[in-house]
């Protein structure tokens, strides 16, 4: 025995060390046909690890308070050593982290990863897209600029449409009569300490249910089925060292991108940071044009297409709601796009039409005809799990094989 | 697995791809190590900072703030200047070679004119600043005291035998910009 | 495969656009060279001179300005520096640019406090600084006597109109392309000298918009420069790590 294995030995007897790397990483068995796809998981892991240590670093400069916060967003970027590239890292990890989620999203609606036996990890990745928005939505107020303030104004009010109890709802959410410096505060809080927490314990439980079923495939069908003398599967192949060189590349590729956004045009155009918010919070002035973050444009084009405040904000929360319910909408029994049926393509691309020119419509400003464009797309976006419901039930699919093709 | 496996040039990728990687996250970790130095607020507040000395009295003490810390500048008269020569037996290091100070302050008065003392108000102990005592008594000749552990340090901040502080008091680069002017941070000539 | 690149192409690219805003005159463009820092200079003396007695740069440092620019601290103090500190002494080189006005003069005087300058770059952009800054016209129904082809009634008066001169708007009727007609401004005309030419005063604004661009973001060329290391690491770190992924797939059939 060597020193290394009686030290393993000594760790194991207490820790189960060997039996996760194990069971998550060496003999955790994937299946061998994982395409393009199926790089976005591992890439949300790593925005989330960049999110967490940026984050922590910009707290250390950081003042949340309404009279200072501002200046040290500019005193970060300017004054403190590097402190422009911790905050555009983490300025555009979080839109990096949607685009990153919603592929991984899209992943999932193509080849059907939500379906029986995944319903729980569907769900619990929906926890997380949701943790991940209420994150976004409160992070986007500390730099305390003009879009922060007015964009948590509209957010906030948008709870006033609740019947009844509305107006003291949101009184209570803002702590204040107006978005205020007890605003910030408790954003601050909750942005740094309770939501990341949250998000990290989903994210355990997601991965954790992820390794229970085992991992769906282009294919949609099961590796498990087929199984050698060892039990181990025949398509299977080892999370590592497999596919963790293969991620390192993905890994590579995305920080090309990433620092290509980082380093050259950190703006995006105004789509990642807004021009409006090089403006400090100024409560006596609206600035001429309020768009979200493009991430959250698509639902905020639900929400003005819809002519009425509360159903607005039905419609809005709805759409989301319908994604969690997603895999009680699908009642087929064949997983991928590959062997679905032409309708089912169809309506896949119909709902990404929708939600891409929702997302067009957000973010510019609304006119009656564009009204109306929303409108169409909002029905294109609901569309997608009705018609699905109805086309999935006598689905004209064609024949899946037996083991996945390569 | 394949038994055609090259393993030494899977070896070497798998090493160069570690060592590569492993630069690059050193690298990473640059930026975030330096944004713990004092930023451009805390290093122009550290900038040099000018002292008026025309209204300091014989005897008085005036205190200025440098890089934060208290930077006091007292203007000894005779008699303190006459116990300097008089203590030096119970000194700990008479000729601050032990101490830090600038070259031009290397001296038995520790400064560059003998009137006026320009010394940084830390203890060379745990960094506590010592108070101006100089009224002399029959068993004290005059100096600085540390309330935290006792220390003791002549009119020139030099530190007496059976003290805790190690070493004299440290002296701030610095000069006269002018007759009556301190200018605290920056070296001039002798 | 096609059809699903297809779609992620859909999602990646942001097919959008801003709305434009109002019609402006002037609406001429300007780009800032970044490698000139001689007009970058002289945008920091028009800076000092011109704005910096109403607008504060309150999160940018002369020291900072110094050193990026080029000037010296005592090239600095000489030239650049006419705040003083709370004590009435000349603000010091590490000092924030904060001008000496305080509000409560400043919107008794201009009915709103003149806005920091530190991002006005970000906020509004470059096009609209150079424009808004040639803009002045005379118009004796506004309190400051100007009003401005591009910010509509605004509050500033036209401090630089030593160097400009005075000039009164040509005003046609125009379809807005709607149904509707709109007085628009289409020219101007000068009605006094300044101590510039035409030219040289759009020379003079361009190099004062040239540094407004640099104080928006003071890193811009470090961010680049680190940004080009990083890029040429990543690809040949890319080319490594498809070469380790290539030799450990060779196991799978």
């Amino acid at each position: 025995m060597s020193k290394e294995n009686n030290l393993m030995g000594w760790i194991d007897a207490r820790f189960p060390l060997t039996k996760m790397w194990e069971d998550h990483l060496s003999k955790y068995y994937a299946p061998k046909n994982f395409n393009f796809w199926y790089f976005f998981g591992s890439l949300a892991l790593l925005v989330l690890v960049l999110q967490i240590v940026t984050g922590i670093f910009l707290t250390m400069h950081y003042k949340p308070d309404g009279a200072m916060a501002f200046a040290s967003v500019e005193y970060i970027m300017r004054d403190v050593d590097w402190g422009w590239l911790l905050r555009y890292m983490h300025s555009t990890g979080a839109s990096a982290f949607f685009v990153v989620v919603y592929l991984h999203m899209f992943r999932g609606l193509m080849y059907g990863s939500y379906q029986r036996p995944r319903e729980l990890l569907w769900l619990f990745g929906m926890l997380i897209f949701l943790a991940l928005m209420a994150e976004a939505f409160m992070g986007y107020l500390l730099p305390w600029g003009q879009m922060s303030y007015w964009g948590a104004q509209v957010i906030i009010s948008l709870f006033g449409a609740i019947p009844v109890i509305g107006d003291d709802i949101t009184l209570w959410i803002r702590g204040d009569f107006v978005i205020s410096d007890a605003t910030l505060n408790r954003f601050f809080a909750l942005h740094v300490i309770a939501v990341p927490l949250i998000l990290v314990m989903l994210v355990v439980m997601h991965v954790l249910a992820l390794h229970e079923v085992g991992s769906n495939n282009p294919d949609g069908v099961e590796i498990k089925k087929n199984k050698d003398e060892n039990g181990i599967p025949v398509d299977g192949i080892p999370f590592h060292p497999y596919y963790s060189v293969k991620d390192i590349v993905g890994v590579v590729v995305f920080l090309i991108l990433f620092s290509v956004v980082v380093f050259f045009m950190p703006e995006m155009n105004g789509y990642f940071l807004e021009y409006a918010n090089f403006e400090p919070a100024n409560p006596f002035k609206t600035p001429e044009h309020i768009a979200p973050v493009w991430y959250f444009t698509p639902f905020y084009a639900i929400l003005r297409a819809v002519p009425d405040k509360l159903m607005g904000v039905i419609g809005m929360f709805s759409a989301i709601i319908v994604l969690f319910l997603l895999p009680w909408f699908d009642r087929g029994k064949v997983h991928s796009i590959r062997y679905r049926s032409n309708a089912f393509k169809y309506l896949l691309i119909m709902f990404c039409i929708s939600f891409v020119a929702l997302g067009y419509l957000g973010a510019i400003p609304a006119t009656e005809g564009r009204t109306w464009a929303a409108r169409l797309f909002t029905l294109g976006y609901f569309g997608y799990f009705f018609g699905l419901w109805f086309i999935s039930k006598n689905e004209n699919t064609k024949p899946v094989p037996e083991r996945v093709t390569s | 697995m394949s038994s055609d496996v090259d393993n030494s040039r899977r070896r070497f990728l798998t090493a160069a791809t570690t060592v590569v990687g492993g630069a690059g996250v050193v690298a990473v970790a640059v930026p975030f190590l330096a944004s713990w130095n004092p930023s451009a607020r805390a290093k122009s507040a550290g900038a040099p900072v000018e002292a008026n000395i025309s209204k300091l009295e014989a005897g008085q003490q005036i205190i200025v703030k440098w890089q934060g810390k208290p930077v006091w500048i007292v203007r000894r008269d005779d008699e303190a200047l006459a116990t300097l020569s008089k203590i030096e037996p119970e000194l700990r290091d008479v000729m601050s070679d032990e101490s830090i100070q600038p070259a031009y302050a290397k001296n038995e008065h520790r400064s560059i004119k003998p009137e006026y003392l320009v010394v940084v108000g830390i203890c060379t102990h745990l960094g506590c600043s010592p108070t101006y005592r100089p009224e002399i008594t029959a068993d004290w000749m005059g100096g600085f005291f540390c309330p935290c552990h006792g220390s003791k340090f002549d009119f020139a901040g030099r530190v007496f035998k059976g003290v805790p502080a190690p070493t004299n008091l440290v002296i701030p680069p610095h000069k006269f910009a002018a007759e009556n002017v301190v200018l605290i941070g920056e070296d001039g000539e002798a | 495969m096609k059809k699903s690149l297809i779609l992620l192409a859909g999602l990646l690219i942001p097919a959008m656009s801003w709305a434009a805003g109002g019609v402006i005159f002037p609406d001429d463009d300007i780009s800032v060279d970044w490698n000139d820092k001689q007009s970058m200079q002289r945008g920091a003396a028009l800076f000092t001179n011109y704005c910096l007695s109403c607008h504060s740069a309150g999160y940018s440092r002369y020291n900072r300005v110094g050193a990026d620019l080029g000037i010296s601290d005592e090239l600095m103090k000489e030239n650049l520096i006419f705040t003083t500190d709370k004590y009435g002494e000349q603000t010091k080189v590490g000092s924030l640019m904060k001008t000496t006005m305080t509000v409560e003069y400043a919107e008794a005087a201009f009915g709103t406090a003149p806005p920091d300058l530190s991002l006005v770059a970000r906020s509004r952009g470059t096009h609209w600084l150079y424009n808004y800054l040639r803009g002045f016209y005379v118009d004796e129904t506004r309190p400051m006597g100007v009003n401005n082809g591009v910010f509509p009634a605004v509050g500033m008066p036209h401090v630089m109109a030593d160097m400009e001169g005075l000039k009164t708007a040509k005003r046609e009727m125009q379809d807005d392309g709607h149904g509707g007609k709109h007085e628009v401004i289409v020219g101007f005309e000068k009605i006094s000298e300044g101590s510039m030419t035409t030219a040289e005063y759009d020379q003079a604004v361009k190099d004062l918009v040239a540094f407004l661009d640099y104080l928006a973001e003071p890193y811009k060329q470090t961010r680049q420069n680190v940004g080009t290391g990083v890029l040429i690491f990543l690809f040949f770190f890319l080319i490594l790590t498809y070469l380790l992924k290539k030799e450990y797939w060779k196991d799978i059939h």
